[in-house]
């Protein structure tokens, strides 16, 4: 096992001029990111920002077409499938949906990492299952399937699967989604508790500001494929960048109304050029 | 025409594209089955023989009735054919030769894949679009050695297992009838088919099932991990994976029909 350096000035994560496409679409145009030992980092965006696809790079799903992605120093996108098979071991993922397996318990689904990686006995397997369920407050719940869940508790539920190895870097994508505020901000305690108690480094994939305030050390602005900024809640909160006061204000992006080219649009001729 | 040149090209790359993809799971789920102990990662016993009781041993009941009612066909066909020559005695070796070389396999690779290839493809597309399977990767557990390793074995195991007994049921199917239209013995009419059957007639079927299991699995899995835009793309991946599975079983037999005759 690898062991991470306590310097905060060290970064666990960092992203080098990501860029990926979708087909022939690129979707990310040179993404830099770095982020530090022990720090909850929020990357924000609206719906086609990208930060969904930075996610799945920095989870190793997707391969980029040039850059690069360190994970506790290793370059994710250079090494082996085996090298990457144990780094894995200390991440986490919390996925939108909760991603539990629908055909097994949730104790099973929270032990099988442990199932699959160590030579635990069973014993030693169901204790620190039970310990992560209790973490969650979800005590006792282990022998339910995941379809007899409520939203909030398969998120639980996943959250506890994700930390059962003591990860060193949690990943959330999108933590409050299909939640009610309530629920929503009480996963927000949740995830700064397991920060206070594991030390984990997280990353919080969101679209959520009052989450985004709640929980982020600093935040991370995605637009259309590039970084828009970085910084503490307060620089972004008092960001004069007119993009960021749109997404902090909600604001819609201005449409030009173009009268003649509606018209057309409307009545399906083509669109003359305006001039 | 240009147009037309570029769907055709357009098709053809993605038909390659899907064919190599089909023969990196192939050769992957071996690389797990031989050598995945090496990274401490085995393929799961214990799914496997789930698996091959879901492919295999629950689907024993339907293989019988199909495979009787096929014996029952063919000797029905064959004694009508037959009586034109005043031969319908030789029903037998007609019967025996036809399920075993080919009535036997094709049917049970038509039931298989309409029965667990489906099965696969939607189980495997729902967990697609659950993110149970970008689970699974980041877990460090590959899916193929997961999900296509134990479900590859179990196939390969188990319909030339099914192929076998229903080689038995066929020619029961057949004797039923032969036996009582044509007023012989059973005894002389399994004589006669063990006289006229070799080892090489049911080695043939049965090879022929491994390659139909071959194809119903990784043509399930390929369409199961394909599957985009929720609901509606499980249910059109399993549709797709039980034609495909269908027709490639099909021109497979006829392409290894015609290779183990000539």
């Amino acid at each position: 096992m690898t062991t991470t350096k306590k310097i905060s000035s060290e970064p666990v994560i960092e992203v080098q001029d990501l860029v990926a496409h979708y087909g022939s679409r690129e979707v990310l145009h040179g993404i830099n990111l770095s982020i530090h030992d022990g720090e909850i980092m929020v990357i924000m965006g609206g719906s086609g920002s990208g930060k969904s696809t930075v996610l799945r790079h920095m989870l190793g799903l997707n391969t980029p077409s040039s850059g690069a992605v360190k994970l506790l120093g290793q370059d994710i996108t250079r090494i082996t499938s085996k090298e990457i098979d144990i780094l894995r071991r200390n991440i986490g993922v919390s996925f939108q949906g909760g991603a539990l397996f629908n055909s097994m318990t949730v104790g099973e689904n929270i032990i099988l990492p442990l199932r699959e990686h160590t030579q635990l006995d069973e014993k030693t397997m169901q204790i620190m299952c039970r310990m992560k369920l209790e973490l969650v407050s979800l005590a006792g719940f282990e022998d339910l399937m995941p379809a007899q869940l409520s939203g909030g508790m398969v998120k639980r539920a996943a959250l506890a699967r994700a930390i059962i190895m003591d990860p060193k870097l949690l990943f959330f994508d999108e933590p409050s989604a299909g939640l009610d505020p309530v629920v929503s901000a009480e996963l927000d305690e949740l995830i700064l508790r397991i920060r206070q108690a594991m030390k984990t480094t997280i990353v919080v994939v969101t679209h959520e500001l009052d989450s985004t305030f709640r929980i982020a050390d600093r935040i991370t602005v995605l637009d259309e494929g590039n970084v828009l900024m970085v910084g503490t809640v307060d620089e972004v909160r008092n960001s004069k960048n007119k993009r960021i006061m749109d997404l902090l204000g909600r604001r819609v992006r201005e449409i030009k109304i173009d009268a003649e080219e509606y018209l057309n649009r409307l009545t399906g001729e083509q669109v003359r050029e305006t001039g | 025409m240009r147009q037309y040149a570029e769907k055709l090209g357009r098709a053809t790359v993605s038909g390659l594209e899907e064919l190599g993809y089909a023969l990196s799971l192939f050769v992957e789920s071996f690389y797990w089955i031989f050598f995945g102990y090496r990274r401490g990662q085995s393929v799961s016993i214990a799914a496997t023989f789930k698996q091959m009781m879901q492919v295999g041993v629950a689907a024993i009941p339907i293989s019988a009735a199909l495979s009787f009612a096929v014996g029952i066909m063919l000797a029905i066909q064959g004694i009508h054919t037959l009586k034109a020559f005043g031969a319908e005695s030789q029903v037998v070796v007609g019967i025996a030769l036809s399920v075993t070389r080919e009535f036997a396999p094709l049917i049970i690779g038509i039931l298989i894949a309409g029965r667990s290839g489906s099965a696969i493809a939607a189980r495997v597309g729902t967990m697609q679009v659950s993110q149970e399977i970008d689970a699974l990767q980041v877990i460090g557990i590959s899916p193929v050695r997961y999900l296509v390793a134990p479900a590859l074995l179990a196939m390969m195991v188990m319909v030339p297992t099914l192929t076998f007994f229903a080689d038995i049921v066929g020619m029961l199917g057949g004797a039923f009838f032969s036996v009582l239209e044509l007023n012989i013995s059973m005894e002389a009419y399994v004589d006669r088919t063990i006289k006229a059957l070799t080892v090489d007639d049911i080695l043939q079927g049965i090879w022929k099932s491994i390659v139909f299991a071959i194809i119903i699995a990784v043509v399930g899995f390929i369409n199961g991990f394909s599957v985009t835009g929720g609901a509606e793309g499980v249910g059109k991946a399993t549709t797709r994976s039980v034609v495909q599975a269908i027709s490639l079983i099909i021109v497979a037999d006829m392409a290894f029909t015609f290779y183990l005759n000539h």
